[in-house]
């Protein structure tokens, strides 16, 4: 067996600090998954080919198959367990449950965090703009139209809390 | 069965019951679970296509610290596959490889990147044999034989059926069409990998969690395979991460982890990578068709003489019945007064084929749909008139006899030619800009089981306790497509509840009744069915307590809102949690089942069990395309699409089920394709995936996924539960061939093979532009010793449903699995019309 290196690395997880030591080899996604029991991310290709294992990283969209967990030092990364604010779902969770939008539930951590990148940059984004932000995300079961109508239905959710507070 | 519309959950948008864990990342799938003590399993696959198993040297991956077993076929003497005529496969191989991607030996380690490092330290000596690559390859070459069962040579099975005399009626026809198709073969790419773990439960009994379809047949493959008593086995089926079909056959690397967890008394996990999927395939068969269709000067047909030639790859899988079903539908849409279907599936040395989404009819309806484009062309009528004039009618039997209840086709087909200006826009587009439309058929449920029972298709256990919860026990595996939810529905709505109310327990064959899987859009029919007697039984328990209670009688006991009460009265009655404990009180504890077989087949010649299906949804499609000029490259703009569903149970996942089917067709239709290429000879001349990865083996993006309009015909049918029939898979089949009708309005050529690529549009372009015939496809149909055919009248002649050639009921192919249910009481067809 090739010896494994270690690595000890802290950062904020869904909000909370951690610290976590992992074979330096690993991706994020394997360390969320195998180390810190998060396996709300899902893996679809471990190639960066299919958007399933998507997950927030200061804010940003990123294929966490793709990036070593070492470089998640310091950073801030939210999953979709990070995404509910407490017990309430997150606007873009209930519309996904209310919209058809999850069927088989597999690729739609990685729909959700992408969705939730664009409506934080962009609140108002036109069906365009969801679907150019979304293509990286595959979906086998919906035909992504229910997944763009659930983004809407949360956008405007979101705006109109926004506008009460 | 209720028809009524007095409905309060079923056909109300709601939630589904697992929407709510879906969002939150807390569905646990196959390959989330963790269980103390792990290992992990990793399979050594053969990379040769055909080749005789020499040797295998495991000694440097059993010396490594850690790796805790290597088995191999000696370990596996019992052979397993998902159809009785077909037990040829090994979980891991012996004697002989028939792919690459074999699994030849599994290493069972303390962490996958050690199983996988020792799998690579495993070493297997081959020698190769010939190779096969494709059906007219395999039909010249009947040596070396891939399997030493089937019919001949490399011909697993060839099947012929005739019904009336179709050679006299599609002679004396006005016209005759000859037509030559292809569909390319394509796979299921669910987002989640397979994965299993097997364990040793508490009680010391094997339990093993996979992502299946099918845990009834996992269940059974694993009892036998590994030889262990039924009763001491257990599958739990984890939600899957999308199946499509892909998970319907029971796999090697599900029954090694049973074996490894048995042997070493640790759970053991297998997780498949992208490429391993690829290579499990059971995905869509490639088929080469033949159409010879007879047709009056009105466009009436006379005869339809089908042949399809199917590329079944290195096993079984469930190739007979795709065979069979190549040929079954094409008299459920269209009143075909006579019919021949012959059907042959031939062994090739590539990952096997079987059930994909629409099973073995998405390929003829391909072929059937474009040639009628081309008839109506020729006639010089509108396709939609041409398909009105001859629809299969309601309360029928077919020429292949087939017993048609509710169809709601005729409907479809005004829906989505208003809805599309059809008839405004066919043939009078600006060029590039085309409209195709298409029809199709699909089975709620196949008649009957894969093996041959006399036993329910499919069981519900109902438990009441006093604190009013009622948990709901089936077999059904959740998939994706809501059957956890048409389950919590369906009680809620007989008992006057909410799903809220219903606890689950679906897909664990230790605890819960039986239901054969999730395929042939089987569930929400059978499990429905079965769910509405429990639900009833239970009812008229609880009922004559509450009766009892209230001092009326129990027919004027309504279940509603959540409480039981006087019909005559409402503000009479208790609430449902009183209720139960009124029940319990004078009943004891409360529990409840309920069970479906679907009515018996009509047909009793061999073969007459694949088709038969206790009700036919129906669908009708228009596609607009552009084609653009310079690159041929093909936009779907809209699709419009009616389906006759008889009953809505949630109109959001029926939708999500239409859209979803529409986008898996068009993505078929316009790039989807198990494409193969053969490694140079020093690289042993395998045959490999082009392109085992999910960003080459191209699908549908957001980016290409046009807007759907989509339309329920809901004419109740009565063997549905409330009404209902499938939506899962029907609105599938009428994609591929209205892109192709679509191009053809376009630019004038014709491309009759899938998927209908720029680069055919462009070829078939180029022979247009040269004065030769202004298509891309297939010009002919190898020779093949077709067996004789089974000779049924049919009913429109007079015939009985039997053979006049064949002695009834004794075939090799009944005795094993195919085989007609016996006759059940309460299941007829009225007005039969010739």
């Amino acid at each position: 067996m090739t010896t494994t290196t270690t690595q000890r690395i802290s950062f904020t997880l869904n909000g909370d600090p951690v610290s976590v030591t992992f074979g330096t080899h690993k991706t994020l996604l394997e360390v969320l998954r195998e180390d810190l029991n998060l396996t709300g991310t899902k893996h679809g290709c471990e190639l960066g080919e299919c958007g399933a294992c998507a997950v927030l990283v200061d804010g940003k969209p990123v294929l966490s198959c793709l990036m070593l967990a070492v470089e998640a030092e310091g950073t801030k990364v939210t999953t979709v367990e990070g995404l509910a604010d407490d017990a309430r779902l997150h606007p873009l969770q209930e519309a996904f449950a209310d919209c058809g939008a999850a069927q088989c539930g597999y690729c739609t951590p990685g729909f959700l965090c992408t969705a939730k990148a664009l409506l934080d940059k962009k609140p108002d984004a036109n069906r365009r703009e969801i679907s150019e932000a979304l293509a990286g995300n595959l979906c086998r079961c919906t035909g992504y139209i229910q997944i763009y109508e659930a983004v809407e239905t949360a956008a405007a959710k979101m705006a109109k809390e926004g506008a009460k507070k | 069965m209720s028809a009524s519309k007095n409905l309060k959950v079923i056909g109300q948008a709601r939630r589904r019951v697992d929407g709510r864990a879906k969002v939150l990342g807390q569905t646990k799938f196959a390959d989330d679970l963790e269980f103390t003590r792990m290992l992990f399993c990793r399979l050594v696959r053969s990379t040769q296509p055909h080749a005789v198993i020499k040797a295998i040297d495991a000694s440097k991956a059993l010396a490594m610290e850690g790796v805790k077993l290597v088995m191999t076929g000696a370990d596996f003497p019992v052979p397993y596959g998902i159809l009785p005529v077909s037990q040829d496969e090994y979980p891991l191989v012996r004697g002989k490889v028939r792919m690459v991607g074999d699994p030849v030996a599994a290493v069972i380690a303390t962490s996958e990147e050690l199983a996988i490092e020792a799998a690579l330290a495993v070493k297997v000596e081959y020698e190769p044999l010939k190779t096969i690559s494709d059906p007219l390859e395999a039909l010249k070459t009947p040596e070396p034989r891939i399997h030493d069962y089937g019919d001949h040579g490399n011909v697993h099975k060839a099947v012929a059926l005739e019904f009336g005399e179709v050679d006299a009626a599609i002679s004396g026809a006005d016209r005759v069409f000859e037509d030559h198709f292809f569909y390319q073969g394509n796979t299921h790419l669910p987002i989640e990998q397979h994965a299993a773990v097997g364990t040793v439960d508490t009680e010391g009994k094997l339990c093993v969690y996979s992502s299946t379809q099918t845990p009834h047949y996992v269940h059974r493959a694993l009892a036998k395979a590994l030889d262990i008593a039924p009763h001491l086995v257990r599958v739990i089926a984890t939600p899957q991460g999308g199946g499509f079909g892909g998970k319907t056959d029971p796999f090697n690397h599900e029954i090694v982890v049973g074996k490894a967890a048995l042997v070493l008394g640790r759970p053991v996990k297998i997780s498949l990578t992208r490429e391993e999927v690829f290579y499990c395939h059971r995905g869509r068969h490639p088929v080469l068709m033949k159409l010879r269709t007879g047709v009056k000067k009105d466009g009436t047909i006379t005869g339809l003489d089908l042949q399809t030639l199917l590329d079944g790859g290195a096993y079984g899988s469930y190739g007979v019945a795709s065979t069979f079903y190549t040929g079954a539908l094409q008299c459920v849409t269209y009143a075909l007064p006579t019919y021949r279907f012959r059907g042959c599936r031939t062994f090739t040395n590539k990952p096997p084929c079987g059930p994909k989404r629409g099973h073995g009819t998405p390929q003829p309806r391909f072929g059937q749909e474009v040639q009628l484009d081309k008839i109506a062309v020729a006639l010089g009528m509108n396709p939609a008139d041409l398909r009105l004039k001859q629809l299969t009618p309601a309360n029928s039997i077919t020429a292949n006899w087939m017993k048609v209840g509710t169809t709601g086709l005729r409907e479809c087909i005004e829906q989505v030619v208003k809805r599309s200006g059809y008839r405004e826009k066919w043939g009078k587009l600006p060029p590039g800009r085309g409209i195709g439309l298409a029809c199709s058929t699909y089975l709620t449920g196949a008649g009957l089981p894969i093996y041959w029972n006399d036993l329910p298709h499919t069981g519900v256990q109902l438990q009441f306790d006093r604190s009013g919860a009622v948990v709901a026990f089936c077999g059904a595996a959740e998939c994706g497509q809501g059957s956890d939810d048409v389950l919590a529905a369906t009680v809620a709505e007989v008992l006057g509840l909410t799903t809220r109310d219903v606890r689950l327990v679906t897909g664990d064959t230790g605890i819960t009744p039986i239901d054969l899987g999730s395929y042939s859009s089987r569930v929400t029919l059978m499990m429905g069915n079965a769910a509405i007697q429990a639900a009833e039984r239970a009812k008229a328990l609880i009922g004559q307590a509450v009766s009892k209670k209230l001092e009326i009688p129990p027919d004027r006991v309504v279940f509603a809102g959540g409480r039981v009460f006087d019909a005559s009265d409402p503000s009479k009655g208790v609430s449902w949690q009183d209720a139960v404990i009124l029940g319990e009180s004078m009943h004891g504890t409360l529990g409840t089942t309920g069970s479906y077989k679907p009515p018996p087949a009509a047909g009793k010649f061999k073969g007459g069990g694949v088709g038969p299906s206790p009700a036919y949804s129906f669908t009708a499609a228009v596609v607009e395309v552009e084609v653009d000029k310079d690159t041929c490259f093909l936009d779907v703009k809209k699709v419009w699409i009616a389906h006759d569903i008889g009953q809505v149970m949630n109109p959001v996942l029926a939708r999500g089920q239409v859209e979803g089917s529409v986008y898996m067709g068009l993505s078929e239709a316009m790039m989807e394709e198990s494409a193969f290429r053969r490694l140079p000879a020093n690289l042993s001349g395998a045959l490999v995936h082009k392109f085992p990865s999910l960003l080459e083996y191209k699908s549908l993006t957001t980016l290409e996924m046009p807007e759907v309009d989509t339309v329920f015909i809901e004419e109740p049918d009565p063997n549905g539960p409330f009404g209902a029939k499938e939506v899962g898979q029907g609105p599938l089949l009428p994609m591929p061939p209205c892109v192709a009708n679509a191009v053809y309005d376009a630019v004038g050529v014709r491309v009759d093979e899938s998927p209908v690529t720029p680069e055919k549009i462009a070829k078939a372009l180029w022979e247009k532009e040269h004065g030769r015939e202004a298509r891309f496809g297939p010009k002919e149909f190898p020779k093949i010793e077709w067996p004789e055919a089974s000779k049924v009248k049919t009913p429109f002649e007079g015939g009985d449903g039997t053979a006049s050639n064949e002695k009834p009921r004794k075939s090799k192919l009944l005795a094993s699995g195919f085989r007609l249910a016996p006759d059940s009481p309460g299941a007829k067809v009225e007005g039969v019309k010739s």
